[in-house]
């Protein structure tokens, strides 16, 4: 493994770290901040109501992680694309050049 | 950083709107003068909408015991400047207030102010200093997303703040307290968009070089490039 790959893979590992520390080490409810927000502004203007409401609102908790899972799993898709489409135009290139650059695979 | 629909008083919600839309028309003929002049970034620009696609769907646990999302937008502004991601940020979030009532449409305004806006010059001005100043791209780039993304969370907590002043330490008291629920969250997702905005563009630095430098990015830096 040459060392910028290991780079790489070291980059991923302190995401996934800094991602499982409070999973593992904080008591917390794990609620989203955004909700948080909604709540501090009920707390201090109780007699607040929201103007206006979702013209659509998935109608359960699992359709709506599902809808997240989608809006990822597009983003994923796109992305893994784009890397796929560059790396073999790369590999073609180097190949019509009759180079041999052995650095380039990983 | 998602303010919820109808979570901002009429007034707030209509300046917010008429202070983002020139940002976004700007970017809408950004991108559009971008994939005219140089159709090939056409897919690495759909690959920068593509990563805050991913990131801001992404809810992950933070130290304070709640959850938050990254933004995705500094590798957009770093890459084509950040006009173009007002626009590629405006369309995640209208997908998520119409689609997963996630914000919302009366909210628009002011969340692609913070997301689409704010978040991204931020990125691109962090990333412009920190390499005049002589830092590599991965320095660079590191500061620029996670600043970008903090900076975001930060603008959300003057947005509410604004709207609801606190009724006993009034408009500074309110953004103290939105602050303390958004940007401490935040920081470690801030440092996780930044390590993961860096892995994307070492990726790119190892497949794409040409796409980089058409697009001026140095990937190293003057003084690796003047010896």
């Amino acid at each position: 493994m040459s060392r910028s790959t290991l780079v790489n893979w070291l980059l991923v590992a302190a995401v996934l770290v800094l991602v499982a520390v409070p999973v593992l080490f904080v008591n917390g409810a794990f609620e989203g901040a955004d909700g948080q927000a909604e709540e501090a502004i009920t707390q201090t203007h109780p007699d607040y109501e929201p103007w206006f409401s979702p013209i659509y609102e998935p109608p359960s908790g699992e359709i709506e992680s599902g809808l997240f899972a989608l809006q990822a799993a597009i983003g994923a898709g796109l992305l893994g694309y784009y890397f796929g489409v560059a790396r073999t135009k790369r590999r073609l290139a180097a190949r019509a050049d009759q180079r041999t650059d052995g650095s380039d695979a990983p | 950083m998602h303010i919820a629909e109808g979570y901002l008083p009429p007034l707030h919600a209509a300046a917010w709107t008429v202070a983002a839309a020139p940002f976004v028309v700007h970017g809408a003929r950004a991108v559009v003068r971008r994939v005219r002049e140089d159709p090939d970034s056409k897919l690495l620009l759909g690959a920068a909408g593509a990563f805050s696609f991913v990131l801001s769907a992404l809810k992950i646990p933070s130290v304070t015991g709640s959850c938050s999302h990254p933004t995705g937008t500094g590798l957009g502004a770093v890459l084509f400047r950040p006009p173009v991601m007002a626009l590629l940020g405006t369309i995640v979030l209208f997908f998520q207030a119409v689609l997963l009532a996630h914000g919302g449409l009366t909210t628009l305004g002011a969340n692609v102010f913070s997301m689409a806006i704010v978040g991204p010059w931020v990125a691109y001005g962090v990333y412009r200093l920190t390499r005049k100043a002589g830092g590599g791209l991965g320095l660079g780039v590191f500061l620029a997303a996670a600043l970008g993304d903090l900076a975001t969370y930060c603008v959300t907590s003057v947005q509410l703040g604004l709207a609801f002043p606190d009724p006993v330490s009034g408009t500074g008291g309110a953004v103290v307290k939105f602050l303390s629920i958004f940007a401490v969250t935040q920081i470690p997702l801030a440092i996780s968009e930044g390590l993961l905005t860096v892995l994307i563009v070492r990726l790119l630095v190892r497949v794409s070089p040409d796409d980089l430098a058409r697009l001026g990015i140095r990937t190293r830096t003057s003084e690796e490039v003047a010896a």
